[in-house]
């Protein structure tokens, strides 16, 4: 047997040790680290990897402790009653805020978190039940079969039990379909909700369970100090909290168990020491805690984690392996156009960006939309995929109307699209960035994620993005980081990604900008490809050798306008194109 | 309620609304500049009234050694690269703490009157602006929007902590302009509230003026429509931001000035003036200065009435304020682009 599998039994053979190896000061110690670590790794989940932040997260650690400690004290009812009853609270106390805050950018919901944790402590100390400032003493602590759990090894068990079981949990959600997309989140919305993914919710969801993390903690917390009152709810708590993650390591899981450990360990060192420095009492430890974050986000934003995790030199990821392949959506009936517009314009201010923009694009067809900078094309792209909502005219995907519709309605009817400023997850791979096209083609639940039941599942859409990537080419690069790709091949991540999630219409915006030579002749092959299947293919480019030699017809634009629209040889002697281009001949 | 509480109620609720107005301007100001989220606001408020009453009571303020360490360390590094920041650099950089201090201690010796030392207080709190921006800011101001408002949550961290040790536990007043008072349509309406409306007034005015016609409100106004494109023509990321921050901390200041006299200030009440500040500019959809100043009045009368019905939670009450405009916000603008 090999050092490095007799690593792990020995590790937790030292691990269950711990609590009877140390001091009964430190036990008390590492049970406010593993509750804290709770709190601060829902931050984690929020924060780093949504991308959204909140300083308020104490109060939904109050809302459960305060909602278990009452029922347990003054109703009589079991603290394991009191665990759903709490988290409940805090679920539908996070629901409502999500359903105001989600659809807003990160620093509204972070402004909203200090209103909210300025006044649940408040709430607290002035609802008369809850004992007011001074709180409720005398909670009961859990008991089962009898037996009163009061031994504080048995606590510490039990606290880290649950701290590590919520990493679990955790890491089996990011560790797929949802895991991706709650990524993608961080990296402004467009991309996600161009893929069908509806953000909202989503982001959501992440913040429901952020809260949740912090509510476990607060029911721990309630039972095992027994006595409970709002100061440790408070907006300076919350804000603690998200010291943590700072310090630890934003984006990883484990950053939220190191962070909690430096911050709660060094806070009790400084409590004595800085006000007899100082002279007079005060909680001057937070000035230290502030300054460490200030010169972590200017030095090392990454925080401390991904130091220790360096030493520990990881495995590399496994490559994905071979699974049945995914349900395809199939070629459509008929010869009606997959795409049509007519009359749509869309203004911003006074620029009329299209004006009566009118064209087809049919199955097994290639059509290149082209025109000099500012004529419009991208405006017209945004318009068809839901990323803007025309002022008037109709568009028209397989028959049905989407003018207006929200981007990922528009995806679900089988558009995809690249972007002309790449969007890809830089950090992640390519074979994540590809898994993601095809995160609507995944059916799994929340809680088969969190519980790893959709492995199945998973293992295919890999394969699947994988495919794609064999497809375009990229076979040899996918598991390096999208961002360490030079940028025309990031072009073609953008078009795996939008392969994957199997569509019949594709936008393409400027694909071959960035390729050379021998590249872009790969991309005509696989677009000659796509167009033998059956794709409607419409795409935006500026390579006339390219567009001319590839396209079946061409629609140019020029100031918001159609100028021409034909057979590539047609327009290139068209006269309005000839003006538009070179400026017109005198 | 009678007629005379109701008026009485909103005479108090336009003055402090007038102050949260001047906070709301700096906050729109910086945010629009510098995309930071400018929490320690509030902290420049207390440090206002904190330095003013130190003064006042013939104590030099620990903000003025602050803001000469702060200066001096500056300087300091900045000396790495003297050639490029040359004698002038040197100057801004020191000239201005040299002369607080020299003209705080003096001062005190032989003119301790409210008016110099009120101008100094607000000169110290004004200098630690650009001072704040360029530790703290500076050094990440193409992170992401996130970071920089954790940054300037540790900021006021670091504030409230520094302003404990300067200032200690107890909360300080300072005394009104005057104690006059004016009758209008038989009503009395205090001489102070008049000059905090009229300092309100006459400082929105300037600014506005400084922002259409001078060069550096120009070059404010450029970095805050388009930062890349006033970058391209010239305007430097540095200069605006230490401006924007400069001109924050003085309205932060100047309204603690005018506060101290109205309400007790503490070394940690800044925090929630500046939060109520923020509520206004959040009204103001953190774009618009006509709106923060109409959601600034909003706040100051809300808080007013809800102080008189319901006085423990008239802070929950204003807070509460946002959550129509956050639902407001979500509405008008789906899938907008995050910042």
């Amino acid at each position: 047997m090999s050092a490095r599998k007799l690593l792990p039994p020995l590790l937790a053979v030292i691990a269950l040790a711990i609590p009877y190896l140390v001091p009964a000061y430190a036990l008390t110690l590492l049970a406010y680290v593993g509750m804290a670590a709770l709190v601060a790794l829902g931050l984690v989940l929020l924060t780093g990897i949504a991308g959204q932040t909140s300083f308020g997260q104490a109060a939904f650690v109050g809302i459960a402790a305060y909602t278990s400690a009452y029922l347990a004290k003054v109703q009589g009812v079991s603290p394991f009653l009191g665990l759903p009853a709490g988290l409940l609270g805090t679920g539908v106390v996070a629901w409502l805020l999500g359903l105001i805050t989600s659809r807003l950018s990160g620093h509204y919901l972070a402004l909203a978190s200090v209103a909210w944790g300025i006044s649940f402590p408040y709430l607290f100390a002035t609802i008369g039940p809850l004992g007011g400032f001074n709180g409720m003493a005398d909670i009961p602590t859990l008991s089962a079969f009898g037996h009163r759990l009061t031994d504080p090894h048995a606590w510490l068990y039990l606290i880290w039990a649950v701290l590590l079981a919520s990493v679990w949990l955790a890491r089996n959600l990011l560790d797929g379909r949802r895991g991706r997309a709650i990524r993608a989140l961080a990296g402004g919305r467009t991309m996600a909700d161009s893929l069908g993914i509806d953000t909202a919710r989503l982001s959501r969801t992440v913040f429901v369970l952020a809260a949740l993390a912090a509510g476990l903690s607060g029911w721990l917390f309630a039972h095992y100090q027994l006595f409970i009152n709002p100061s440790p709810f408070s907006l300076d708590a919350g804000i603690e909290y998200l010291f943590m993650v700072i310090v630890g390591g934003v984006a990883w899981l484990w950053g939220a168990v190191v962070g909690a450990g430096v911050v709660v360990v060094l806070r009790d060192q400084l409590n004595d020491l800085l006000p007899r420095l100082i002279g007079q009492p005060g909680n001057y430890e937070t000035i230290v805690f502030a300054i460490v974050v200030i010169v972590v986000l200017q030095r090392a934003p990454a925080g401390l984690w991904p130091m220790l995790r360096r030493l520990a030199s990881p495995a590399p990821p496994a490559r994905p392996g071979v699974a049945v392949a995914l349900p395809h959506r199939g070629a459509p009936a008929g010869s009606a156009p997959a795409l049509e517009l007519s009359g749509v314009t869309r203004r911003f201010g006074g620029l009329v960006a299209a004006s009566g923009i009118g064209f087809a694009v049919y199955p097994g067809e290639i059509v290149a939309l082209i025109g000099p900078n500012g004529a419009g094309k991208t405006t017209v792209f945004n318009l068809i995929s839901g990323a803007l909502a025309p002022d008037e005219g109709r568009i028209q995907v397989f028959g049905a109307d989407v003018a207006g519709l929200p981007a990922r309605d528009v995806a679900r009817r089988g558009v995809a699209r690249t972007f002309q400023h790449v969007r890809l997850l830089p950090e992640r791979s390519v074979l994540e960035n590809i898994a993601l096209g095809a995160h609507e083609r995944g059916r799994s639940g929340l809680l088969a994620a969190l519980l790893r039941l959709d492995r199945a599942e998973e293992r295919r859409l890999l394969a699947e993005a994988a495919r794609q990537a064999a497809r375009v080419g990229l076979a040899a690069r996918l598991m390096e980081p999208a961002g360490s790709l030079p940028l025309g091949q990031q072009r073609i991540v953008e078009i795996a990604r939008a392969l994957a999630a199997d569509p019949r219409l594709l936008l393409l915006d400027e694909p071959a900008a960035g390729l050379r030579l021998q590249e872009k002749a790969q991309l005509a092959v696989l677009l000659q490809g796509l167009r033998a299947e059956g794709m409607a293919v419409l795409l935006v480019e500026h390579d006339m050798d390219f567009v001319m030699n590839l396209a079946d017809r061409v629609v140019v634009m020029d100031f918001g306008q159609t100028i021409a629209e034909g057979l590539p040889a047609v327009v290139q002697s068209d006269e309005a194109v000839l003006e538009a281009y070179l400026g017109g001949i005198e | 309620m009678s007629g005379d509480i109701f008026l009485l109620l909103v005479q108090d609720g336009l003055t402090t609304g007038a102050i949260y107005l001047l906070l709301a301007v700096g906050l729109l100001l910086v945010f629009s500049v510098t995309r930071v989220i400018f929490i320690p606001q509030g902290d420049f408020v207390a440090y206002g009234t904190l330095s003013f009453a130190a003064l006042l009571a013939n104590r030099v303020p620990g903000t003025l050694w602050l803001l000469d360490g702060l200066a001096l360390l500056s300087a300091l590094i900045s000396l790495r690269h003297a050639r490029l920041v040359g004698w002038r650099g040197f100057a801004l950089r020191l000239g201005p703490p040299a002369a607080l201090t020299a003209a705080s201690l003096l001062l005190l010796r032989f003119w301790p009157a409210p008016l110099p030392l009120g101008i100094v207080a607000v000169g110290i709190v004004a200098a630690l602006g650009p001072l704040v921006y360029r530790f703290a800011f500076a050094p990440i101001s193409r992170s992401p929007l996130l970071a920089l408002l954790i940054v300037a949550m540790a900021v006021h961290y670091v504030l409230i902590g520094l302003g404990l040790i300067f200032f200690g536990p107890e909360a300080a007043s300072t005394p009104a302009f005057t104690d006059a008072s004016v009758g209008f349509a038989g009503e009395q309406i205090s001489g102070q509230s008049l000059c905090v409306y009229a300092a309100a007034a006459v400082l929105v005015a300037a600014l506005r003026w400084a922002f259409g016609r001078t060069l550096y409100g120009r070059a404010l106004r450029a970095a805050a429509s388009n930062a890349l494109g006033a970058k391209l023509v010239g305007i430097d990321e540095g200069t605006t931001g230490r401006l924007a921050f400069l001109l924050a901390a003085a309205l932060g200041g100047f309204a603690g000035i005018l506060i101290g006299a109205v309400t007790p200030i503490g070394y940690d009440t800044g925090f929630i003036l500046g939060l109520k500040g923020f509520v206004a500019a959040i009204i103001g959809g953190l774009a618009s200065y006509p709106l923060a100043a109409a959601g600034a009045l909003v706040v100051g009368i809300a808080e007013s009435f809800a102080d008189f019905w319901a006085s423990a939670y008239r802070d929950v009450i204003v807070f509460t304020l946002i959550i129509p405009v956050l639902v407001w916000l979500s509405l008008r603008r789906p899938g907008v682009e995050d910042g």
